[in-house]
């Protein structure tokens, strides 16, 4: 399978989308969610066989349909904003993966946009642990399996450990934690093993398999 | 099926690309739903119409039609809905995943999904 895409030199504008085979009939999801500069997109970008490309959900608060008020233009809205990138499984299963921000209005959209995925990676800047600890707890609620990947910039300096960073995180002892660097094609790809890994013990274990 | 209230992004813009409509009949389509062409465009057809004809001469993502429109996920559940009933396309849905009323994933998917990663 060709990774067309992932390979143009920086800066050059693919001609257009690779497209899918024919025979593309599963499309499946993984969510890797964090703070702002995270590296979400780095990570999907080296994994992804096309260019990552960006996109947006609007929705309205209250509930309430457009239709029904007048004045739609001081309608309260709700805009999130997403990127993803493409990997071809084989002929007929494609996974698409999401880079998406943590901060709160877009728990609001998760079930709308993101229900059914396989799981979740969550990102980590050990710089802004904060961030990330909003994000598991939204993905304990939702009951969405995840791994937790801790991307290591050059400037932290703290250096936590990753039994430092579980801590911090209160994660519990199933939850899989793995530093990786979201620039690094083989790391990048680490990380999703790693989740698909863990999806199919718990999977296993609902099954009453090994 | 309860029609469940939407959004629209700039409202001038969008009202106008789904004739004023802004309740998705097309909660059917996931993100990740990948809809095919049936037929292709005809010339009397609205322009967005034509653009996701277009695209979907192979299989293509809900989500990948939104950022090639570089219109809102919503807008373009509304467009796939009028081309669906209509028999201009069809849908592949998503079978499994966690959380979305669909079967969790099992371990032999998975087992292919890893497969496929190690590949990569
Ligand atoms: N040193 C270092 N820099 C990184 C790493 N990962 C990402 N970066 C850089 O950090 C910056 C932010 O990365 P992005 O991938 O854009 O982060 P993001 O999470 O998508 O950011 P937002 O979408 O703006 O929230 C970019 O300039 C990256 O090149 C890393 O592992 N090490
Ligand atoms: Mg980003």
């Amino acid at each position: 399978m060709d990774s067309a895409g992932s390979d143009a030199p920086a800066g050059t504008v693919p001609a257009a989308r690779v497209p899918l085979g024919r025979a593309a009939d599963t499309g499946l999801k993984i969510v890797v969610v964090g703070g702002f500069g995270v590296g979400k997109t780095t990570l999907v970008r080296s994994v992804s066989e096309i260019r990552p490309l960006n996109t947006e959900e609007v929705m309205t608060r209250a509930g309430v349909g457009v239709d029904e008020t007048a004045g739609v233009g001081r309608k309260s809205t709700t805009t999130v904003a997403f990127d993803f990138g493409r990997i071809s499984l084989d002929e007929r299963r494609v996974l698409y993966l999401f880079g998406a921000p943590g901060q709160e209005r877009f728990w609001f959209l998760w079930d709308r946009l993101f229900s059914g995925t396989l799981g979740a990676v969550v990102l980590v800047d050990t710089r802004r642990m904060s961030d990330s600890w909003y994000a598991v707890d939204r993905l304990e609620h939702h009951g969405t399996p995840f791994v937790v990947a801790v991307n290591r910039f050059d400037g932290d300096l703290a250096a936590f450990s990753l039994g430092e960073i579980r801590q911090a995180l209160s994660l519990g002892p199933g939850v899989p934690l793995i530093d990786c660097d979201a620039r690094v094609r083989s790391s990048g790809k680490h990380v999703l093993i790693t989740l698909v890994d863990h999806l199919r013990a718990l999977a296993g274990a609902r099954e009453g398999k090994p | 099926m309860t029609r469940r209230p939407v959004e629209v992004g700039d409202p001038e813009r969008l009202y106008t690309v789904t004739g004023g409509r802004s309740r998705a009949d097309g909660d059917a389509f996931d993100l990740v739903t990948l809809i095919v062409a049936e037929s292709d465009p005809a010339p009397w057809m609205q322009s967005e119409h034509v653009r996701i004809l277009r695209l979907c001469r192979t299989p293509s993502a809900v989500v990948e039609i939104s950022a090639d429109l570089g219109m809102p996920v919503t807008v373009v559940r509304i467009l796939l809905g009028d081309l669906l009933a209509t028999g201009r396309i069809t849908a592949r849905h998503p079978q499994q995943g966690a959380g979305a009323g669909v079967p969790l994933p099992d371990s032999a998917l998975l087992e292919e999904v890893l497969h496929g990663l190690r590949r990569l």
